[in-house]
């Protein structure tokens, strides 16, 4: 890919970003914010790469996993609290635990 | 074109469109939680897309998987147990503390491609070898660090572990910061002119600049700042993504970064607060001891549990306030039954809640649904500001400043212009708290000086365990 289409890629989907979001209402600020969280952590991909490209250099594969463990953790843990508060929500008065 | 890159770039297509459909799913109720799984369903078909990509072209050799393996293994594994264990109350610190540690991945990519050139025939992916490469290696290492260390710094204030220091409120931090910031572009410049152990500089420069701009802000702005932390961690991905030259985590990164950007600045509306005041005013009791804001009570009325209970008996309609005391007070399933005794003698019960209420929106949305409050019973302000005169009693439980009606009336008041829950227009209000001590911003609350509010003095939890008791002596919720 060119730097160029890169780019492009960049701006449509910053668009795509500002326009998902609208009207939001309270209650979910906080998970639609984890939620979002959790997607960030994709730079997963990134550390991914970085350990196959390694050929065999150590720190490199070192970086890369600890890498890849922080992006999972973000990810992961991520999606499992907005799972955790969104069943909150959903939870029904007359099905109690 | 051979078979795995159109494979990938199918997957990755479908990737895109599902993360975008789960952001967009996330911000309605009833689609939100098949959302949240739509996207982490995404996010695994990105990566299964990314490693058959690999398997098909250069393959993936042994020592790879190895370290594939125990990366996922220990960060997923601590990720779901923090997950499942913290308690509710600690959301968002928490979410604080995910944000920061997807910065640090994104300085480690970066770094690890800075530091170790990287073999592999893409023209792209050679250490410096391009000034483009430079730049978004810059960006990455820059956003990345200032999340990192923002996040941590954010979950430190709101576990109470890191106070605001004194100096941070003076007008010394704005020079401090603006240091860090010219240090950190002295060292972008130096590494582009092929400077590279100036990248340690800028990581050092960077994360100190994170820390200066997050550890004077306050408390109440806290939720405020970990969305835009949140917004940066999105940059910090889509730098990655030019720097590993992948379009997918551009796109995901610009959307989670875009999204974040909207998201805090409806939160900042919801506290009347600009986003440029939160970044750079301080916090805002800082600001409030100087003004006029700040006075003496002159007009206390306290009462005990069991006229309140005796109040309570007589209502036919309740509305309850919860805020942050709640929370911290865990006393959420001891209103609930304090509640549940009202219903069963046919009295209505119902929750304001605040946008605003608790450390951050939504808190406490999840607070009461966790207590199985039916969620109908929880009325967001526009809804039920014009419920307040036919109230027979309010009850506050640990909110303070979204009820102060110095928002409204006192155009000198910090708070002025902030939306609030008109309590006071209700016939008797009980505010359950434990001292006088000002809430969040600092600042006199002019409800609990007027003749229809009585004070209520004690831990939330203890005063309704009380209020139970009571009721229970007044034979209310006994068929």
């Amino acid at each position: 890919m060119s730097f160029i289409s890169l780019l492009w890629v960049l701006l449509l989907g910053s668009l795509l970003g500002l326009e998902l979001i609208g009207k939001v209402p309270p209650t979910l600020h906080t998970p639609l914010m984890s939620g979002a969280n959790a997607i960030s952590g994709i730079t997963m991909l990134a550390a991914l790469t970085l350990i196959v490209k390694a050929e065999g250099n150590v720190p490199l594969l070192i970086i890369g996993s600890v890498s890849l463990g922080f992006a999972l953790f973000n990810v992961v843990g991520g999606f499992f609290v907005t799972d955790r508060m969104l069943a909150m929500f959903s939870r029904k008065p007359s099905n109690k635990k | 074109m051979n078979l795995p890159v159109i494979i990938k770039f199918v997957i990755d297509l479908l990737a895109v469109l599902l993360l975008a459909l789960g952001i967009k799913g996330l911000s309605k109720v009833k689609s939100a939680r098949d959302a949240n799984r739509l996207a982490a369903f995404a996010m695994s078909l990105s990566v299964v897309g990314l490693l058959s990509y690999y398997l098909g072209t250069s393959g993936i050799d042994i020592q790879s998987w190895i370290w594939i393996i125990i990366g996922s293994i220990i960060g997923s594994l601590f990720g779901a147990i923090l997950a499942k264990k913290v308690p509710m109350t600690s959301m968002p610190e928490t979410v604080a503390l995910f944000n920061g540690c997807g910065g640090m991945s994104s300085i480690l990519v970066a770094l690890g491609v800075a530091i170790f050139p990287i073999s592999g025939g893409q023209e792209n992916f050679d250490f410096f070898k391009s000034l483009i490469n430079e730049v978004s290696i810059s960006v990455s290492i820059f956003v990345g660090a200032i999340t990192f260390t923002g996040s941590i710094v954010a979950m430190a204030k709101l576990q109470g572990w890191l106070s605001t220091p004194g100096w941070t409120q003076s007008k010394v931090r704005h020079f401090v910061n603006i240091v860090f910031a010219v240090a950190s572009l002295i060292a972008f410049f130096d590494l582009i002119n092929g400077n590279t152990s100036s990248i340690w500089l800028l990581v050092i420069v960077s994360s100190l600049l994170g820390i200066g701009v997050t550890l004077p802000i306050g408390g109440a702005d806290m939720p405020v700042v970990i969305s835009l932390l949140n917004s940066y961690s999105g940059i910090a991905a889509a730098s990655a993504g030019f720097v590993v030259d992948s379009q997918l985590l551009i796109v995901a990164g610009a959307m989670v970064g875009a999204a974040g950007l909207i998201l805090t600045q409806v939160m900042c509306k919801g506290m009347n607060r600009s986003l440029v005041s939160v970044l750079f005013g301080g916090s805002l009791s800082a600001q409030s001891t100087a003004s006029s804001g700040s006075g003496e009570y002159t007009n206390i009325t306290s009462c005990s549990v069991e006229e309140c209970a005796l109040t309570l008996e007589a209502a036919n309609k309740v509305i309850i306030v919860p805020g942050y005391g709640l929370a911290v007070a865990q006393a959420q399933h001891t209103l609930r039954e304090v509640t549940k005794k009202l219903e069963q003698n046919g009295i209505e019960v119902v929750y304001a809640i605040h946008p605003v209420a608790g450390r951050m929106p939504g808190h406490m949305n999840v607070l009461l649904a966790e207590a199985d409050v039916p969620y109908e019973q929880l009325k967001e302000m526009d809804v039920v500001n014009p419920d307040f005169p036919a109230t027979d009693v309010v009850l506050v439980l640990g909110a303070n400043d979204v009820v102060n009606p110095q928002a409204k009336n006192d155009s000198s008041s910090p708070l002025y212009g902030m939306p609030v829950l008109d309590v006071q227009e209700a016939r008797t209000v009980f505010v359950i708290k434990r001292g006088m001590s000002a809430g969040y911003s600092g600042i006199k609350n002019d409800l609990f000086d007027l003749p229809n509010t009585s004070m209520v003095f004690g831990d939330a939890k203890k005063v309704l365990n009380d209020l139970i008791g009571e009721l229970k002596d007044l034979g209310v919720g006994e068929k």
